[in-house]
């Protein structure tokens, strides 16, 4: 096995973030915000576990496995947020949750 | 090996760009697993294979099932009826396919051709390892984090019940002498 490419790695976790953020700011659909907020959960655990395997450390792989159980909490509590909104607003358009401005 | 992960890379580039711009959550949903795999395939090269594990059981497995019934839940109504009917053609899922044999060809190629013995600066950091500082140095956020797993349960039980709708004394009244 030759070397892994890390530096390469990294650039790729960055991209992988861009398009996450990308995706949070653009997109007016609920649904797709939460699946870019875990394109970007993603993009961070891979930043850790390649950190952690130019060290040779076991932590960044420790840290994406708390990454999991932390993306895992946030997901139910955000699904149960969008099933509430589209009951109250029959639409999952976070431009109509706007009740608060007037 | 490079060139495993180049092609893994260049997938999951496309797919996570394909998820930012679908418009159907059912057409991201598809791409966003394809995105989960190649992230995963890419922690077994760099010698991880526990995690690369967890990626596909507990988010490509757990998670985005948990997206699946939302989004089944949400689209309730006539007209998605209909869209169903053309939401499984196959221009919709021969690109994630296509995107998944890639996946499937570069794991046979990496089980065939590759022995992980420590060759190379690649460290192999196996599930013993990494379950020996999970339960070491982290174990206190090993606590938390039940904590917090806990904590979302019970949230998401009490925000997704199904509440009566209840008026304050004040309203109630209005609403009987308006009626």
């Amino acid at each position: 096995m030759s070397d892994f490419p890390l530096n390469a790695g990294l650039i790729l976790s960055g991209i992988l973030f861009l398009t996450g953020l990308l995706g949070v700011i653009t997109r007016r659909n609920i649904l797709f915000t939460l699946m870019s907020v875990e394109i970007m959960f993603n993009a961070a655990g891979l930043a850790f576990v390649l950190a952690g395997a130019q060290h040779g450390k076991a932590d960044g792989q420790v840290m994406l496995i708390f990454i999991l159980a932390m993306a895992a909490a946030e997901v139910a509590v955000g699904l149960a947020l969008i099933l509430q909104m589209h009951r109250l607003q029959k639409t999952v358009d976070t431009d109509a949750m706007n009740q608060l401005r007037d | 090996m490079k060139i495993i992960f180049y092609l893994s890379a260049i997938v999951a580039i496309i797919s996570t760009i394909m998820v930012v711009t679908r418009k159907e959550a059912v057409h991201a949903f598809l791409y966003l697993v394809v995105s989960l795999f190649s992230i995963s395939v890419i922690f077994f090269i760099s010698g991880a294979p526990f995690v690369a594990a967890l990626e596909v059981i507990v988010y490509a497995g757990a998670i985005m099932i948990l997206f699946l019934f939302a989004i089944m839940m949400l689209n309730l109504g006539k007209d998605s009826v209909q869209r169903e009917s053309q939401l499984m053609t196959p221009r919709l899922w021969i690109f994630p396919a296509i995107l998944c044999i890639v996946l499937l060809a570069e794991l046979i190629f990496v089980f065939r051709n590759v022995q992980f013995q420590g060759e190379g600066s690649i460290k192999m950091i196996d599930a013993a390892e990494v379950s020996s500082s999970l339960f070491g140095g982290y174990v206190l956020a090993v606590e938390l984090t039940g904590m917090l797993l806990i904590a979302g349960i019970v949230g998401a039980y009490h925000i997704g019940k199904e509440k009566k709708r209840e008026y304050h004394r004040y309203l109630q009244t209005t609403d009987k002498e308006n009626e």
